[in-house]
């Protein structure tokens, strides 16, 4: 067996379309895209809470749908189209879901926040969801310590109803 | 003028977090970043006797392994291991020694160019142990229990009223260990700066508790280490203490001269503080008519073999309920393990379950209906020290509580309430807690443009500092809220104990009322000193700062512009810098109160439980902003759901190890898990606590919540489960 220090891996070029501007880079396959993002990208927003996508803080849009960033690595994206919370606001104006989020008090430390943001956009844009209950069953991948649940559907209630 | 206190305004700090832009520790960077990752102990005691780095210092961009043998110098003496909310005893220290004390003590740190580097030559560190006997198991160790001294002394004699009490119910209650879990990995970025200095952002909700504390650990003058920590992301009592990667990235920072980072993984975090297994063992004495004789209560909790951590959980029955005779005792038992610490309503979350479980079940024995046993002793004194209360609007929240909620349609037996195959249980309990205040210190700096910036070294934890910080400086400097700025959470702003126990907001609001009526009396002098001033005859007592103007109290309407008296007196800026003042008044207990009622619904077949229905009714003084605090009392419920239904740090006592250290298999409520949450505020004046009657409700939130839940458990299945969590499976037995 060669020497398993040696085995560090070599890296490799990929492109990414992050929040609408192209990024070139070069990561290990190893690389997770929630720690390109961060890391490498320097867009923190996204969140890192558990790395085993059991807690949802590291939810993007890849191609439009919500996954767990943490537990998709980089090089599997290639060519991808990522938003992540920096990428939902417009000229200035906020998302509906980040203006309903801050009206309904939907977070307090604001961890989980961008998770759940970019979540209930995937969640909207799959349209299942039609009632509170609904938003609760299909929201209940992004864990809230906080406990900030019933304003965070009260949030997605609003937007469902202006979008 | 109360623009904004009282209001339900929005957090200031809300634009920053859904945009991503709030930046917390881990997320702070540096020219030559490098990160460490934790190696950790894999048995719970006894000494390591190999430590070999060699292959992971192979790995290509490791730049070094640190361990108790090759590691910068430390602090040997306890002293300087103590922060400002230790315990006593002896404090942890990482890499100190070869000595290990609980399964998952970090024994090495790895530093890489990379994180992924890092965490894959950590895997390649080999360690051989000598192991020790050990023991992990509260219940097991019960008779190794020793007493504590705690302030409640006995009254009367309980023991015999007991023995010769008409009524009698006595019974353990046992509450698990639980971790706070908050969403941020903890983490530390230090940054090694060109002169040398360090700068430290950590999560943490006391900065200056870490700082001294790293100048004691790291022998450093204080104005060597700055800390800072602009936004938490959650803590809940694990930030109170420093936790050891902040001790670790700083280590490493000083042995490399390099900014490094450390971000635990969620695993490690269980390797930290945690709220304590405990034992609570309550016997009440009543006669027929529900008037008690004798509360007894005694805790028996977990601690570490180093040091020795305990709360009040067994005194506030002294608060709640008349009884001529009561006794109180809390016992520790020291195991192979960490030190506890706080979690939310330390002490009241686990103790004030058990007595309100227990005065559930006096309730059912005596059938007499829950809230009348509550009223039949109903105390308006603290007995402990016999002092009247400063307000207690207990008996409103019982009211308007049980009306918000419809309790008066209640069939009292248990299994007689249901709703098709599931079985509708209602239960109710009482919370109760302390209303602190501590020493804090605000600036404010008012400049001629009409600006405020208001800071402070406390920390917003996400209970709203920021948002009541700049609420009460907007009123109180007569200035529109977009106008003031709040700088928060840096070691080098005016002092701040750490953020716990609910006492920041009376201690925050009062340091910012001191500072701004401070600037009052400045403007007013100043004002008064203009040639032909419209305030010329009035005294500092008689304007207030309104609207960006100085104006008199009186009918008069004299009024002179905020910025027309900075620029006359060519004046840029006023600073004042000020520390709250409170009042020493031993002559009345200062307490928070709730009372919460629960509707659960329970699947006959499966027993699969559901929290439909939440009322909690609190009294807790003057609530400064109903939006965020209605939030902290909500996501209280959500805790107090998990502690009562989900949370459970399960412990394989053959190997004194975790198995559940991650928060799929540690389970805390999910969105499905939580329906209707209705929140009450009692009208609560309160001129004496301190100016403002301002209380505090990061804990009573939580209090009361698990017991509600499984008072309505019962009352769903006739079951009376006192082994917490109740999960199905208990039901089912």
């Amino acid at each position: 067996m060669a020497d398993i220090a040696d085995q560090t891996p070599e890296r490799i070029p990929i492109n990414l379309v992050v929040n609408g501007a192209g990024r070139t880079l070069e990561v290990a396959p190893w690389t997770t895209l929630l720690d390109a993002l961060r890391d490498r990208l320097e867009l923190t927003g996204t969140k890192k809470g558990c790395d085993h996508g059991q807690c949802g803080a590291c939810t993007v849009l890849v191609d439009g749908r919500r996954v767990n960033s943490c537990l998709t690595l980089a090089v599997m994206k290639d060519g991808a189209e990522i938003t992540t919370v920096e990428g939902l606001a417009k000229d200035g104006t906020l998302h509906p879901l980040q203006q309903a989020f801050i009206d309904h008090d939907a977070f307090q430390c604001g961890y989980c926040t961008p998770g759940q943001i970019c979540s209930a956009a995937g969640l909207l844009a799959e349209g299942r969801a039609r009632d509170a209950d609904e938003i609760r069953e299909l929201m209940s991948g992004n864990l809230c310590r906080c406990g900030a649940y019933p304003n965070i559907v009260a949030a997605i209630e609003q937007a469902m109803s202006r979008s | 003028m109360n623009a904004y206190v009282g209001t339900p305004t929005s957090r200031v700090d809300g634009r920053a977090k859904v945009t991503g832009a709030a930046k917390y520790a881990g997320e702070f960077t540096a020219e030559g970043l490098v990160h460490g990752f934790v190696v950790e102990a894999t048995i719970p005691r006894g000494r390591i006797v190999r430590l070999d780095t060699g292959e992971a210092l192979k790995v290509a961009g490791v730049l070094d392994v640190l361990t108790h043998t090759n590691r910068p110098s430390l602090a040997d003496k306890d002293e300087a291991w103590k922060d400002e909310v230790a315990p006593e005893g002896s404090p942890f220290r990482p890499l100190y020694d070869d000595l290990i004390r609980f399964n998952g003590q970090p024994i090495a740190l790895v530093v890489a160019e990379e994180w992924e580097t890092a965490k894959f030559a950590a895997t390649l560190v080999r360690i051989d142990y000598e192991q020790d006997g050990f023991a992990t198991d509260l219940e097991a160790e019960r008779g190794s229990a020793r007493e504590m001294d705690k302030p409640h002394e006995p009254r009367g004699d309980a023991k015999a009223a007991l023995a010769a009490a008409p009524l009698r119910h006595e019974a353990d209650y046992l509450i698990p260990t639980e971790h706070h879990n908050p969403m941020e990995l903890y983490a530390t970025t230090t940054v090694w700066e060109s002169d040398g200095k360090l700068t430290v952002y950590d999560k943490t909700q006391g900065v200056q508790n870490v700082q001294k504390f790293l100048c004691g650990v790291f022998d450093k003058k204080p104005e060597e280490i700055r800390v800072l920590s602009p936004y938490v992301g959650g803590a809940f009592g694990s930030g109170l203490r420093p936790q050891y990667q902040v001790v670790l990235a700083t280590l490493a920072a000083l042995a490399l001269k390099r900014s490094v980072r450390v971000v635990l993984t969620r695993q490690q975090m269980y390797g930290l503080g945690y709220r304590p297994m405990t034992i609570e063992h309550v016997a009440l004495g009543a006669r027929p008519d529900g008037t008690l004789d004798a509360v007894s209560h005694e805790a028996i909790a977990v601690t570490s073999r180093y040091e020795d951590f305990s709360r009040n959980d067994t005194g506030w029955a002294e608060q709640l309920y008349k009884s001529p005779n009561s006794h109180f005792s809390h016992k520790l038992v020291d195991l192979d393990v960490s030190t506890p610490c706080d979690m939310r309503a330390p002490g009241a979350a686990t103790g004030v379950l058990a007595l309100e479980c227990a005065m559930d079940e006096l309730a059912v024995a005596l059938k007499l209906d829950p809230i009348e046993l509550r009223l039949k002793c109903y105390s308006d004194r603290d007995q402990s020290e016999d002092l009247p209360y400063t307000s207690k609007q207990l008996r409103e929240c019982y009211a308007r509580g049980a009306e918000a909620f419809g309790w008066a349609r209640r069939a009292p037996a248990p299994r007689s309430m249901r709703d098709g195959k599931e079985l509708i249980g209602w239960g109710m309990a009482t919370g109760v807690w302390e209303a602190l205040q501590m020493p804090v210190a605000v600036r404010i700096v008012l400049t001629a443009n009409g600006h405020a910036e208001v800071s402070c070294a406390a920390s917003d934890i996400g209970t709203g500092t920021y948002t009541i910080v700049a609420q009460v400086a907007a009123d109180a400097l007569g200035l529109p809220i977009e106008n003031i700025s709040v700088r928060l959470a840096d070691s080098t702003l005016p002092q701040a104990p750490v953020e716990g126990g609910s006492w920041m907001a009376a201690s925050s609001a009062h340091a910012v009322l001191g500072a701004a009526e401070d600037i009052r009396q400045e403007l007013a002098r100043l004002a008064k000193a203009m040639p032909g001033s419209p305030l010329a005859n009035l005294d500092a007592a008689d304007v207030t700062l309104v609207d960006g103007m100085i104006a008199s109290d009186g009918k008069d309407g004299a009024a002179v512009s905020i910025a027309d008296v900075m620029r006359h007196s060519k004046l840029e800026r006023i600073e004042k810098e000020k520390l709250n003042q409170f009042t020493e008044d031993k002559s009345h207990a200062r307490n928070t109160h709730s009372a919460v009622f629960a509707e659960v619904k329970v699947d006959e077949e499966l027993g699969v439980i559901r929290v439909t229905r939440v009322v909690s009714a609190v009294a807790a003084g003057r609530i400064l902003n109903t939006k965020t605090g209605r939030s902290q009392i909500m996501g209280s419920v959500v805790w107090g759901i998990g502690m009562a239904l989900h949370e459970e740090t399960m412990m394989d006592h053959r190997f004194g190890r975790i198995m559940n250290a991650n928060i799929a298999e540690y389970h805390i409520p999910v969105n499905a898990d939580i329906h209707d949450i209705d929140v009450i505020f009692v009208d609560e004046p309160d001129s004496r606590i301190n100016r403002m009657g301002i209380k505090g409700l990061g804990e009573i939130g939580i209090v009361g919540v698990p017991a509600a839940i499984a008072n309505a458990v019962y009352h769903a299945t006739g079951k009376r489960i006192r082994r917490f969590p109740i999960t199905l499976d208990k039901l089912l037995d």
